[in-house]
């Protein structure tokens, strides 16, 4: 007689369902509905959480595994990095603020991407995307650590680091990354998942993370390019998600198409608009340049972004309408994010300089329609006067956009020469917009816009400065109470790079490393 | 079209003139002067007189640009919310009809930025 013996071990594939679907149950005395309250207000219509594809087929227990082992080997490079003093290896004392804008613009939203994916995968009935997004939301938080842990010895050296988290909450310009998250994740579960899981994760992470990345590699930081390769194979994964979750909302329901389309254009443009920050850092924050700006949005977005549109296109979605916009910008973008932040560099946590004359010659290589034409002779003039001593420092407050909330420094579309303008009255209040993209994502959904905590605004409402200021006092200094609310230390963390602190111990410190002083 | 949100969905607006103490906000911008980054944010009270925010807080804020000293203020053309308008030195902002997050902006003809590049 032939007696059944039981496998002592399942298949992988078998392992899989049963440590996924497996965990699923249909519930017998509470309603699906009352479990899953968020998952119908959005207009997204799912006929079978079945049919989701698992992108990877990775368990819980395999997960821990292989996060441990990575872990092992980032934490034995950091500290070698630390012990070597790898920090005066970096090509020169202006990079770190490449650091410093990575720190306080960028890793505190992988803190609240932990939140979000936390979030979508509880709003979710089928296990499938659940465990992707307990998987996602775990990587988050690491990447979040593991960022602190390798910019923390930075911080031992140099200013502007020192309570990152504190600032990315209140400074005016990292309300801009902060605000596109906040937006993101206030969302329904299926939008979070089109904003960040497709937008961010998939089509624009290549410009955001890469160039920081390959930025950290070409210029000598070693604590940020191996962060960077720890959080590869997650980034590879994540991406993968993000698509996974776009054809499975676009094949479940056709009405989903034109609401999944709305999400795409509004995603694409508001992250293209944090990246503002990654264009300037690519141009003028690395000492030694990968790529331009407008050399990378033409590989990324335009050449990989329009072959995955091509591809969507079966399912009625269309390239992002935006695209037309930001393609007119390319020539423009980080020489009016650079343009920005020297006028205020009284009131940010990294420094700003003017390029010298080698760099100059690189970016007129890089951007013959505009650069010698609209920026050159801006930025002689400035060196001119910083010469004589008459620094430009802006001290007044800038106009804000309501959506994006970058100051309204973008010029018109197809005239570098004139600042855009736009505006919307609603409910007898008037609101300012940047751009027609910014305006009509708060015309969709005024009522979440109307609230937008704008920093310009909060400083002359009176809330952005320390407890128990006086601001009717004899003497009162705003800009410096404002600062101190920022907790920057003036004259330390800010200002130009050429009078900073942290030039001057770099040169002092890679002295000592390489002469006889 | 409102939110898509689970339960009612309303919220007072953030940055009503309610707000700021008294004052009422006003954007102003320089027509072809991309030195200055963007158009500023001022509080000022509704009744304060014209003249004095072009000689004081604007002359602050724009003064560092060489074409400042020279502006003709009789020949500048002001612009609300991007259409001409006339504005008086002599009136308050309210007796000029500028409101709470009106935005002006002022052409200066002839003075074009730095060497004319609009810098």
């Amino acid at each position: 007689m032939d007696m059944q013996v039981a496998k002592k071990k399942l298949g992988l594939k078998e392992r899989y369902a049963v440590m996924t679907r497996g965990l699923d149950w249909t519930p017998s005395y509470q309603k699906m509905e009352d479990i899953y309250p968020c998952i119908a207000y959005e207009g997204i219509k799912i006929h079978d959480w079945d049919k989701w594809e698992d992108p990877f087929r990775l368990t819980m227990d395999a997960y821990w595994k292989y996060q441990a082992e990575k872990e092992r080997k980032l934490y034995a490079i950091i500290d070698a990095f630390n012990q070597n003093n790898g920090h005066l290896n970096v090509t020169d004392a202006r990079y770190i603020n490449t650091v410093k804008l990575f720190i306080s613009g960028i890793s505190p939203l992988e803190y609240v991407a932990h939140r979000g994916f936390a979030h979508a995968g509880r709003a979710f009935p089928g296990p499938g995307p659940r465990v992707a997004c307990l998987m996602q939301s775990l990587d988050e938080i690491r990447h979040a650590q593991t960022q602190v842990h390798s910019i923390s010895n930075y911080n031992k050296y140099y200013n502007g680091m020192h309570d990152f988290h504190h600032m990315h909450d209140r400074v005016w310009f990292l309300s801009v990354p902060k605000s596109f998250f906040d937006d993101a994740i206030t969302a329904g579960p299926f939008e979070f998942m089109v904003s960040i899981g497709f937008s961010f994760e998939y089509v624009l992470t290549n410009l955001l993370f890469v160039p920081f990345v390959s930025g950290a590699a070409y210029n000598g930081d070693m604590g940020t390019m191996t962060f960077g390769f720890s959080a590869q194979s997650d980034e590879a994964r994540h991406m993968t998600l993000g698509l996974e979750v776009i054809k499975f909302i676009l094949e479940q329901d056709p009405a989903n198409v034109p609401i999944v389309q709305r999400w795409i254009d509004k995603w694409t443009w508001r992250g293209y608009r944090v990246l503002t920050l990654v264009a300037m850092m690519m141009d003028y924050m690395l000492p030694k340049r990968t790529m331009s700006w407008k050399e990378a949005w033409e590989v990324y977005f335009e050449e990989n972004g329009g072959a995955l549109f091509k591809d969507l296109a079966r399912y009625g979605i269309t390239m992002p309408k935006c695209a037309e916009q930001i393609a007119l910008e390319k020539d423009h973008l980080s020489h009016q994010a650079w343009s920005t932040f020297y006028n205020y560099a009284a009131a940010a946590n990294f420094h700003t300089w003017m390029p010298d004359e080698d760099e100059m010659a690189w970016l007129s290589s890089k951007y013959p329609e505009s650069f010698d034409k609209q920026y050159r002779p801006r930025y002689e003039f400035w060196r001119e006067q910083a010469a004589k001593g008459n620094r430009f420092y802006n001290k007044t407050l800038p106009m804000l956009c309501q959506t994006c909330q970058i100051p309204l420094v973008f010029t018109e579309p197809g005239d570098p020469t004139k600042i855009c303008y736009r505006e919307v009255d609603y409910k007898a209040e008037k609101y300012h917009f940047c751009s027609d993209h910014c305006k009509e994502i708060f015309e969709h959904e005024p009522e979440k816009y109307v609230q937008a905590w704008l920093p310009v605004h909060q400083i002359y409402q009176g809330n952005c400065f320390p407890e128990g200021t006086d601001p009717t006092a004899e003497g009162f200094d705003p800009l410096a109470a404002v600062l101190k609310y920022y907790n920057f230390e003036n004259g330390r963390d800010n200002l130009d790079f050429d009078i900073s602190e942290d030039k001057k111990n770099f040169d002092e410190w890679r002295g000592q490393a390489t002469k006889n002083i | 079209m409102a939110v898509a949100a689970i339960s009612k969905y309303e919220f007072a607006p953030a940055d009503s003139q309610d707000k700021f103490h008294g004052a009422q906000l006003l954007y102003i911008g320089w027509e072809d002067h991309l030195l200055f980054c963007s158009p500023f944010c001022f509080p000022f009270p509704p009744t304060m007189r014209f003249g004095d925010v072009v000689a004081g807080p604007m002359q602050a804020a724009f003064g560092y640009h060489p074409d400042f000293a020279q502006i003709d203020w009789a020949k500048v053309e002001w612009l609300k919310s991007g259409k001409p308008v006339a504005l008086d030195f002599d009136k308050s902002l309210a007796e000029n009809g500028l409101k709470h997050k009106d935005v002006i902006r002022f052409r200066t003809p002839g003075l074009n930025g730095i060497n004319g590049t609009c810098n």
